[in-house]
């Protein structure tokens, strides 16, 4: 415990660090995921190759994913860039089948009711099917977000600081404590930037708000109708 | 005025939904399309704004050949009211009647005004503007869907079995609470049903259908109880099974209407009121007094 007091500095460092290596992928992949999951949703035969070639992306293993990037990006082998890079492959590889699922989610009454209404071909998109695939987006979109914390500890091992870096630290100083704090702290990171994503959810998609109030209010509609 | 000239469509599948069909739907009436399914009657619905493009025949509005216009700016000036309401469930009722106005670029505050007036005119509260559909019982987003569709105060209103999804009071009410709206704005109006009873209470004219859009009778809703085209017909209204033959007999209490199957169909009474039959020449000795009572 005296390590983490006497350390407080080093912990936070590494925790801002961890966050600048992890949040830039997770927008990335979504950013990326969102054109091929809609093309996945959109033609049988893309989504056929789209969600396959996505999915095996998961497959590729980390370690050796990290030597080779540099050699495809031409960045430098220590760059913290190839870990951002990695991240966002492994980012897309989970949210591109969301974002396909999400879109296959929304309701073909209500499409065909948006075609109806006057909606022109990308304003159904932007306006009608994204925002009603959001709640699978978002549940997405949390699996990668705590996914990406933990797996950006691994950037440790070609000198990405993170986290991370306090197990290797701890591992071979043979300090337990901060070996206990790393995992302790990316936990926490992890909750929080759950908890973000679920706040992010609330004020974007608030007719999906569940409970009391909603209940209350259906039932409230339905006795007012009767009674009148 | 609305005209379907020789309208056919083969869908990719092979099926044809539609063949040979020519009609012409009046202005400021009620064109009611009855069928079973398969009959088409939703193709030929969403015709009119080029949801579904006929593969061969035209369809004019006005004398104006609706292949010449832009789909989505056609759609924007003709109200489209479907089953289960259709309303989108991330936008609030107030928000989801001002769709179309919005679409057409009105000022978002005009709209919004606009829309608060429509929800007096299909009766619901405004205390309701700020609530998601989810959020209302099936009749009041049914009445959200039709606020909708005037939103944009089009002479032309398509109504795609509207009120299949709702129980049969409240349907009852919603059919009452169209007649009246009807009477007082005169649209031309569309609606699709598979119910033959709401066919003849909302239709000024009545077209059934048979498989594939062919027309098996047209006319008012008299014409055709009165005289079946043919079996079809006469089976799609009930008069073969004795359900529309209706003959007075007296009962202990009075004279009733009594079907050819000897079910009670109800009361003769002068005038066609309710509550008239109390004053009315009739009262059997010892008739209920309530008998006559609307319900």
């Amino acid at each position: 415990m005296t390590w983490i007091w006497s350390n407080l500095d080093l912990i936070w460092d590494r925790t801002l660090d961890h966050l600048v290596l992890s949040v830039p992928p997770i927008v990335f992949s979504f950013l990326i995921a969102l054109p091929l999951g809609w093309l996945a949703n959109r033609y049988r035969l893309s989504r056929g190759v789209i969600l396959t070639v996505s999915g095996l992306l998961y497959a590729i293993p980390s370690l050796p994913l990290f030597f080779v990037l540099p050699a495809i990006v031409g960045t430098s082998l220590r760059s913290p860039l190839n870990l951002v890079i990695a991240l966002t492959l492994y980012g897309v590889a989970l949210m591109v089948r969301v974002v396909a699922d999400g879109l296959a989610s929304v309701d073909a009454d209500v499409r065909q009711s948006a075609v109806a209404l006057g909606y022109s071909g990308w304003s159904i998109f932007w306006q009608v099917e994204l925002p009603l695939s959001g709640p699978v987006l978002l549940a997405g979109l949390r699996v990668v977000a705590v996914s990406t914390v933990s797996l950006a500890t691994v950037g440790a091992v070609i000198g990405a600081q993170s986290l991370g870096s306090l197990f290797t630290d701890g591992f071979q100083r043979g300090i337990e404590a901060e070996i206990i704090a790393g995992i302790v702290a990316t936990v926490l990171v992890a909750l929080l930037l759950d908890g973000a994503l679920v706040v992010l959810g609330r004020v974007a998609l608030p007719w999906t708000r569940p409970a009391g109030s909603n209940g209350a209010a259906a039932r409230e509609a339905r006795i007012v109708e009767v009674t009148t | 005025m609305i005209e379907f000239r020789s309208v056919s469509k083969q869908f990719p599948d092979g099926t044809l939904a539609v063949e040979d069909f020519s009609l012409t739907l009046p202005s400021h009436q009620t064109t009611v399309l009855v069928g079973s399914s398969g009959s088409g009657k939703t193709t030929l619905l969403r015709m009119i704004n080029r949801m579904v493009d006929p593969s061969s025949g035209a369809i004019e509005i006005d004398g104006v050949g609706i292949h010449t216009l832009e789909p989505v700016q056609l759609r924007r000036r003709i109200g489209y009211v479907m089953q289960n309401s259709g309303l989108l469930p991330h936008r609030t009722v107030i928000d989801n009647v001002a769709t179309v106005p919005l679409l057409r670029g009105t000022p978002k505050k005009n709209a919004r005004q606009d829309a608060l007036a429509l929800l007096d005119t299909v009766g619901l509260d405004r205390s309701l503007a700020d609530r998601y559909p989810s959020q209302l019982s099936g009749g009041q987003q049914q009445r959200v869907g039709v606020a909708r569709g005037l939103a944009v105060n089009p002479n032309i209103l398509l109504m795609d079995e509207p009120f299949g999804a709702v129980d049969p009071i409240v349907r009852a009410e919603l059919q009452q609470e169209l007649i009246r709206l009807q009477s007082e704005l005169g649209k031309t109006v569309v609606f699709v049903t598979h119910d033959i009873e709401e066919a003849f209470l909302l239709g000024d004219q009545v077209v059934i259908l048979r498989e594939g859009g062919r027309i098996a009778q047209i006319g008012s809703p008299a014409e055709i109880l009165a005289n079946p085209a043919d079996d079809f017909v006469a089976s799609f209204v009930g008069a073969d099974r004795g359900k529309r033959a209706l003959h007075l007999e007296r009962r202990g209490d009075g004279d009733v209407l009594v079907d050819s199957e000897g079910r009670l169909a109800g009361v003769l009474v002068p005038g066609g009121r309710p509550h008239e039959t109390k004053a009315g020449p009739f009262p059997g000795p010892g008739a209920p007094a309530q008998g006559g009572e609307p319900q």
